[in-house]
């Protein structure tokens, strides 16, 4: 048969890709974290290495498990399940009982995530989804801090870790504060190098702003992050906190131990940045991170907790569309249509 | 990214590979005629031609076959002399059957082109050129094959200042007008010349794109000083051979939605379409050729061949060797081509190229996942559309939506969305349906 007369494939156009695909943005974020998890383990030892591994199967694993239980083909190929369940370790203090991680695991991604419909379609972060739970039901575990760098970090695990299910966790004699709990309730404050290098007691993976703003600015390079989002936060953030700790250096802490400190810069890099539950428009994602920098100062300064980094960013997932709504562009040649 | 434009462009874009190096160094070449020429009544927008021919009679190369009927319609001329063998429907690009004409061209025969009554640049009026130019037959050669002259006349109470001469060519793989714009210089300047006339412009830009800039360079140097004309070289980036697109970045404004280049004191034509004009006016001939990129990794021998209007596609394939794994062909550039089922259709004149691809590039089938809302379809349409909200709206049905609050119809249906789409959603596949559906709604 000559080459004419072969029968021809119809596709519509375009006709060739740009090659970006959703399971490659996907593994580069997961590679962005692999350092600062690292971190989190040389930080907190083994403990943190349970805790990330923990997180991550159960989020996997509850995806893999829904879609086959609804005859549907496993997603978790996809790669975002995993940044999920990495993201989540991240947030968890390290110590937490293992029950507990994997229960936050199923609860985020299964109601998080799946109940709305899989990728795409969860309104919220789901890895923040699986934390609030924790922080409702579980509030002690939750802020029970387990010191960093401690020397028997790599030999001996707490004891807190293999708790039984629902029995109330032993918890060591020794414990952390976190730099946000000693500031708000103690006064006292974190040298700053520590807080950039992360050598604090604190979330498994929120203590290297280093390491998060390496991952950050890579995925930021590879166009597989919007930098608006946590430029504004920062910005923000900076500012408003800024401009009360010259107005009272005595109650209200400086803007760089507020940016340092806590889960900002995990949260801010790459938690408000979910692609799925962020605004798609440049200023929307401007406002977006104005919002979220200005509800984590005022509930860190006048809420009842010394955090306020995942209410934050769960509030403003909430109202992402509506941001995209109110500022969508102005259409190519319509400049003069709705002029009066 | 903004501190290294060198030219200027328009917002958002995209920038996929050019692969234009196989072909941009290739000089046009003539093509033989085929056996059978099939001469569609309807090779543009508009109404289709009046045969004016019956079976079995002879032409002479030039002679009109078929008549324009009405102003939004142009004249076809014979591309060869030969004999009319039949008058009836053949395959065409939209997959239905179209009317047109079968001729047989003489093997030996001279090929003397039939000359008509010249249109003079000095003597002639605006409307003596819009006239001519209709009667060579001409439509837009970029591929959008909608009659020239409709488009010269500008509608009442609308002034032409600028006339825009389109040497963008920012398909990819495609290089037809690169070769035009290196080896028919004066041809372009002629044609502006009667352009310049028709519109009653001040002067005329041409346009070209920074990966061209030989072609920018041999247009200066030969610049005539009788005309206010110069070229200006734009960044590469597509889609700037866009009408809308090119208008903005040469000029800053932007053609207001549902409006002509016209509203904006503009005329634009493409510069193959403005070299035939310059060609074939002074001898009051029509079109019976044109140039088109023949490329793409399962053509053998690549590159731009002068092609008589009519060649069926499957001998135009055969004389640039066409290999045995070819899997997909398409006319026009990559972006926007129509890939095609039958090789019976003919080379018309809105051909400005044609690509095959072999399995290597049509096998790869990517996976559709869900929208994640990256954003990058955002950041890629050139006219501030939300595919991503678009494609949810036409998923759910909700067309009259589309159009009254997302500007639907605004969209030319470039593809740049479903170019850089991480989920390889056919975004723009859904917008062209939507489009239909919304226009049958509302003539029904």
């Amino acid at each position: 048969m000559s080459a004419t007369n072969k029968t021809l494939e119809i596709a519509t156009s375009p006709h060739i890709a740009s090659g970006a695909s959703v399971d490659i943005i996907m593994r580069n974020v997961v590679y962005a974290l692999l350092p600062v998890c690292a971190f989190a383990v040389y930080v907190f030892g083994l403990t943190a290495l349970i805790t990330l591994t923990a997180a991550t199967l159960s989020c996997v694993l509850t995806e893999h498990l829904l879609c086959r239980w609804r005859g549907a083909t496993s997603t978790i190929g996809d790669w975002s399940v995993a940044i999920t369940g990495i993201l989540y370790g991240l947030t968890l203090p390290p110590g937490l009982p293992v029950w507990m991680v994997v229960l936050g695991g199923v609860i985020g991604v299964g109601v998080g995530k799946s109940l709305f419909g899989g990728l795409g379609y969860n309104a919220f972060n789901p890895a923040l989804i699986g934390r609030a739970f924790l922080q409702a039901a579980f509030p002690v575990s939750m802020t029970t801090w387990y010191p960093s760098l401690g020397a028997e970090r790599f030999s001996v695990l707490p004891s807190s870790t293999f708790t039984f299910p629902f029995a109330a966790p032993a918890y060591d004699s020794i414990s952390g504060a976190t730099p946000l709990a000693a500031m708000k309730f103690d006064g006292d404050m974190t040298a700053t190098t520590d807080l950039v290098m992360g050598l604090t007691s604190g979330s498994t993976g929120e203590t290297s702003a280093v390491l998060i703003l390496v991952g950050g600015i890579y995925l930021i390079a590879r166009k597989m992050m919007n930098w608006r989002i946590p430029a504004a936060i920062f910005a923000t953030v900076f500012a408003l906190s800024g401009g009360l700790h010259l107005v009272d250096p005595g109650t209200y802490p400086s803007p760089v131990f507020m940016l340092f400190a806590g889960g900002l810069m995990l949260g801010a890099v790459f938690m408000a940045t979910d692609m799925v539950a962020s605004p798609m428009t440049s200023l929307g994602c401007v406002l977006y991170g104005v919002l979220i920098g200005a509800l984590v100062v005022v509930i860190r300064l006048w809420g009842g907790m010394p955090e306020g980094v995942m209410y934050a960013i769960l509030l403003a997932n909430a109202v992402s569309p509506h941001i995209d709504n109110l500022v969508r562009p102005r259409v190519y040649g319509t400049a003069g249509r709705s002029a009066p | 990214m903004s501190l290294l434009h060198r030219y200027p462009t328009f917002s958002h874009g995209v920038h996929p590979p050019e692969s234009k190096t196989d072909t941009c160094e290739r000089k046009i070449r003539q093509f033989d005629f085929a056996p059978v020429l099939l001469i569609p009544l309807s090779q543009h927008i508009g109404a289709p031609s009046v045969a004016v021919v019956r079976e079995g009679q002879e032409v002479e190369r030039g002679q009109v076959l078929g008549e324009a009927d009405g102003f939004v319609s142009v004249p076809q001329h014979a591309p060869a002399s030969g004999v009319v063998r039949r008058i009836g429907l053949m395959p065409s690009i939209t997959g239905k059957m179209a009317r047109g004409i079968y001729l047989e061209p003489y093997p030996g025969s001279s090929q003397e082109v039939a000359e008509g009554e010249p249109c003079i640049l000095d003597t002639a009026s605006a409307d003596d050129i819009i006239a001519a130019i209709q009667a060579a037959g001409i439509v837009g050669l970029g591929g959008a094959a909608f009659p020239t002259h409709v488009k010269l006349k500008p509608p009442e109470g609308k002034m032409v200042e600028t006339l825009i001469v389109n040497g963008i060519e920012c398909e990819p793989y495609l290089t037809t007008d690169h070769r035009v714009m290196l080896e028919q210089t004066a041809d372009i300047y002629m044609g502006i010349r009667y352009l310049l006339k028709a519109t009653g412009a001040e002067h005329a830009i041409i346009g070209v794109e920074a990966n061209k800039l030989d072609a920018a360079e041999t247009l200066r140097a030969a610049a005539p000083d009788d005309i206010a004309v110069t070229t200006e070289v734009v960044d590469v980036k597509y889609p700037q051979g866009a009408e809308k697109m090119l208008i903005t970045a040469l000029l800053g404004k932007q053609v207001p939605s549902g409006g002509l280049p016209a509203d904006v004191g503009v005329a634009t034509v493409n510069v193959a379409t403005t070299a035939e004009i310059g060609r074939l006016l002074p001898h009051g001939r029509g079109i019976q050729e044109r140039v088109v990129t023949i490329t793409g990794p399962a053509i053998g021998r690549k590159g731009n061949y002068r092609i008589p209007i009519g060649t069926p596609l499957r001998f135009a394939l055969e004389q640039v060797a066409v290999s045995d794994d070819v899997s997909r062909v398409f006319l026009g550039g990559p972006m926007m081509g129509q890939a095609l089922s039958s090789l019976d259709i003919p080379i018309t004149k809105g051909t400005s190229g044609f690509v095959a691809f072999t399995e290597a590039q049509t096998g790869i089938k990517e996976q559709e996942y869900p929208c994640i809302r990256c954003a990058y379809c955002v950041d890629a349409c050139p006219i501030f559309l939300n595919p991503s909200q678009l494609a949810l709206l036409a998923k759910s049905g909700e067309y009259e939506r589309m159009a009254d609050d997302y500007n639907l119809m605004d969209c030319f249906e470039c593809g740049a969305c479903s170019y850089v789409c991480p989920s390889h959603i056919p975004l723009v596949q859904r917008f062209r349906v939507s489009k239909a559906i919304v226009r049958e709604r509302q003539v029904a």
